[in-house]
């Protein structure tokens, strides 16, 4: 198979890539056939609802008593007549205007109360106690209920009656929009524009309001059906005018009237069935649409391609642990084409040495690393090449096997030690299950081991931190509690991703040298994955500089650093700011005072 | 007679407020003093958690201050009230650490760089003018001002960060981690354009990092913040190649050289710095 090259981004100073503008919600969802149709329907029935006074001969109020309950296909009465002799198209055509009156008064009431406390409450922290309590309370008001004891107040209007249910709708709005402005107003570019001498209601309006908008919308849409559905409920159990025809009346009428015509009861409920499906089915598409459908997992076959890997060109190496050959590791694009992120990787590891994979952001580094573990997302696909431990293929191995490799022989410390310690077991709680997980032993065995191995690893108080919740400890330590946890089933190989990145300096000083000793102890292999040449001269014996997916440069760290081949290896080396040259110029502050007057 | 400082920091203390009724807030940075000539770099050292991004934010007005004066030009400015605060725009402005939260994505280049100018009054033919020459100046190409943030690298995104700093034409930038969030490659270049920038136009800034190789790059003089008060300060040849303070002792020998042989020896350096410290402090404690 022939897979395509990555498109190739020159990092800095390009011309940037000609992506998508900016899009609209609007725009985006008119690409999703489901947003199309249910769309079209509502506006069908909008049109419908506005030709109520032309379409049908008669007006809705028209009641003849020699036209009781005509059939379907009268003449001047297409749907027929109802009970009282009244044009049921007629009256479902005013039904909709109700219905459409309802939704509008409902969600304008909600969105006008919901958006403008929600952007107040979220954004002034001090006001906010106050309007989490005004919603807190009308969300826990019986709504039904609260609209038919209203009555005698609205005098059985529905406007007024809608007005007050989207009172009670606010509640929905005011949480979407208060959560998204809390977690906006985080957001280091609402603190430039601070800095930038915006006024609040500038910042609200303008960086705020857009990133609200889409969630809203969606809302919006189901708020809508829902405004229709207990206008038509309460018309139904009669409560409210009689007079306005509305599906809910309508329904109500043919109920009582079932069994001298069904049809009667059917045409409303068709009607409103279909208008609240496809609400609905809109928001539901918005919201695909603003947030991406779930990406499906392509998994391909891994085990055959290993399997049909001509290695005819090649001499198994006896001494190495691990080989990875010729690598390559896939991502399927929007447009169906897979892309290659990890472009044939050839790296020999041998016992007992540690091997750095050196790259920038997006070199495919990390990767690689995934890719030797087995723990790619389901999107990846492996697009070639083998992977042998021991003379052995892993690549494409069944799950049960790698997850016995991966809990022995294999072992992963990785960047982030905080994301990787669930916040809400002790530490030594889930040492203890990974150790009971990997080695087998019985719950008190592996709490000793745990203990030794938080002891081994260089921490003070193994018993404290044994008993602590990962938040009670320092970053430094979390890495220290990973480290123990990748130790325990005495791994031969042991793949850190960025081990330090998240640390302070004198931290990840520490951390190397336990890494150090810690190898020298047991003569495991690591494979250090990083971006820093300042880690990789501390620990690495060999190198391999990843550009684009593909290995450029490899050899002993020491050679490779006095005498660079590859002019990217050169490229980075250069970039490193050295260690003794100070800045040398004076302040230019006396100049340019004297030139910005001038 | 030295001329009066751009900036000067006095016994500058910042505390966070904490939720719950009547908590006491926390206090982060406990009087620390620092002043920044016109046109110079001072660079601010210091580890995660030690206060030295607070310090920066007490400075924009984004973090309150607790005890302590902040002056600008010779006026307080540390409790100013936000119509105050707001005309300080055109004299202090920020970039941040991070290139991809500080850049709202649904608003174009030439929209963010503009803003600035546009809420002080610029008309919009003016401040379109002035966003293109400021792409050129930061070496952005002129058609980067009709796109979004997302279609740009992270250097590329630094440096439109930097053309909105740079619009109202400040007198002081705080740069909060400008290049920590960037490949190495990159780094060296936003290094150079900051440096640029500031020889061109005389601005001062408050360069905050955690790095100290980038620090001495940038920095006339450096203070270096330890649980939030600064242990060290002074010209950054001294501070970053030859520090007194313990502290700064051993931040220099734990960063890595990216030189195999000379960071044998820095190892063993930072380890023999480790073991004297550990005797002394362990005399301290008996004696």
């Amino acid at each position: 198979m022939s897979a395509p090259q990555a498109s190739e981004t020159p990092k800095e100073l390009a011309s940037p890539t000609s992506a998508p503008g900016r899009k609209s919600l609007f725009r985006r969802a008119l690409r999703s056939k489901q947003a199309i149709i249910t769309g079209s329907i509502i506006l069908l029935y909008v049109v419908l609802g506005l030709l109520a006074n032309v379409i049908p001969d008669h007006t809705f109020w028209e009641a003849r008593l020699d036209s009781l309950n005509l059939p379907f296909g009268s003449e001047t009465y297409p749907l027929g007549t109802d009970q009282f002799g009244r044009d049921i198209l007629a009256r479902l055509l005013h039904s909709i205007n109700t219905a459409f009156v309802s939704a509008l008064i409902g969600v304008s009431i909600a969105l006008l109360l919901g958006v403008t406390f929600g952007l107040i409450g979220g954004y002034f922290d001090r006001v906010r106690t106050v309007t989490e309590w005004a919603f807190t309370l009308i969300m826990t008001f019986p709504g039904i209920l609260l609209l038919i004891l209203l009555m005698p107040v609205t005098k059985g209007d529905y406007r007024f009656t809608m007005a007050i249910f989207g009172v009670l709708l606010s509640p929905g709005i005011y949480r979407i929009v208060r959560n998204q402005t809390i977690a906006v107003s985080r957001e280091l570019y609402v603190d430039a524009a601070r800095v930038s001498g915006l006024t609040n209601f500038r910042i609200l309006s303008r960086h705020v309001l857009s990133v609200v908008r889409g969630p809203v919308v969606v809302a919006t849409a189901f708020l809508a059906g829902s405004a229709i559905n207990v206008q038509s409920g309460l018309a139904f159990l009669g409560v409210g005018s009689k007079v306005i025809p509305s599906f809910g009346s309508m329904i109500g009428d043919g109920f009582r009237n079932l069994y001298v015509d069904p049809w009667q009861y059917v045409w409303p409920a068709l009607a409103l069935g279909v208008l609240n499906a496809c609400f609905v089915l809109f928001g539901n598409a918005l919201r695909d649409v603003l947030q991406g459908k779930p990406p499906k997992p392509a998994k391909q076959d891994v085990q055959a391609l290993a399997a049909g890997f001509e290695a005819s060109d090649h001499e198994p190496d006896t001494s190495a642990l691990l080989e990875v050959r010729d690598l390559g590791i896939g991502y399927e694009g929007t447009d169906g084409v897979v892309r290659e992120v990890v472009r044939g990787v050839s790296l020999t590891i041998r016992d007992g040495e540690t091997v750095g994979l050196v790259g920038e952001s997006g070199s495919g580094k990390t990767q690689t690393a995934f890719g030797i573990l087995g723990v790619l997302p389901t999107e990846a696909q492996i697009t070639r090449g083998s992977i042998l431990l021991d003379g052995k293929e892993i690549l494409g191995a069944s799950e049960g096997v790698l997850k016995k490799l991966r809990g022995g022989t294999i072992a992963y410390v990785p960047q982030e030690p905080m994301s990787n310690l669930d916040p809400v077991y002790t530490v030594g709680s889930q040492l203890v299950e990974g150790i009971i997980a990997s080695t087998g032993k019985g719950r008190a065995g592996a709490r000793e081991q745990a203990l030794a191995l938080l002891d081994r690893v260089g921490i003070p108080d193994a018993k404290r931190v044994f008993d602590s919740y990962p938040h009670q400890i320092s970053g430094g330590m979390a890495q220290r509690v990973l480290i123990a946890g990748a130790i325990a089933s005495r791994p031969r190989v042991l793949i850190a991703d960025e081990p330090t990145t998240a640390l302070d300096v004198t931290v990840q000083a520490e951390i190397l040298d336990l890494l150090r000793d810690l190898q020298s102890e047991f003569g495991m292999s690591i494979i250090l994955v990083t971006h820093n040449f300042g880690v990789v001269a501390d620990i690495c014996e060999r190198l391999a500089v990843m550009q684009k997916g593909e290995i450029v440069e490899a050899g002993i760290t020491k050679d490779v650093f006095a005498n660079p081949q590859h002019p990217y290896t050169r490229m980075l080396l250069d970039s490193i700011l050295d260690e003794t040259t100070v800045r040398s110029d004076p302040p230019s502050g006396a100049l340019a005072t004297a030139t910005k007057e001038a | 007679m030295p001329t009066a400082p751009l900036l000067k920091a006095r016994d500058l203390k910042v505390s966070y407020p904490v939720r719950g009724f009547r908590k006491r807030p926390i206090e982060i940075v406990h009087g620390v003093d620092f002043e920044i000539a016109a046109g110079e770099t001072y660079g601010v050292v210091g580890e995660s958690g030690s206060g030295k991004t607070t310090i920066g934010r007490a400075v924009l007005g984004l973090a309150s201050v607790s005890g302590g004066t902040v002056e600008f030009d010779g006026r307080d400015i540390s409790h100013l009230s936000p119509g105050e605060r707001r005309a300080m725009a055109k004299d202090i402005q920020v970039v941040f650490q991070d290139p991809y939260s500080s850049l709202n994505p649904a608003l174009t280049v030439g929209e963010i760089i503009a803003e600035p100018l546009v809420v002080q009054g610029s008309t919009p033919k003016d401040a379109r003018r002035r966003t293109l020459e400021l792409l050129d100046s930061v070496g952005l190409p002129s058609d980067a001002a009709d796109r979004l943030p997302r279609e740009f690298s992270g250097g590329q995104r630094q440096r439109v960060a930097i053309a909105r700093a740079l619009a109202p034409e400040p007198r002081l930038i705080v740069c909060d981690e400008p290049v920590s969030a960037l490949d190495l490659s990159t780094q060296s270049k936003v290094l150079d354009l900051l440096l640029d920038i500031q020889r061109r136009t005389g601005v001062a800034y408050l360069f905050v990092s955690h790095d100290l190789a980038v620090v001495r790059h940038i920095s006339h003089r450096v203070g270096v913040v330890y649980r939030g008060e600064i242990v060290e300060q002074g010209p950054a040849s001294r501070v970053t190649l030859a520090p007194d303070h313990p502290y700064t002792q051993r931040l220099l020998l734990a960063a890595p050289v990216a030189d195999p042989i000379a960071q044998e020896k820095r190892r063993a350096d930072r380890i023999r710095l480790r073991d004297e410290q550990r005797l002394r402090e362990a005399r301290a404690g008996a004696a």
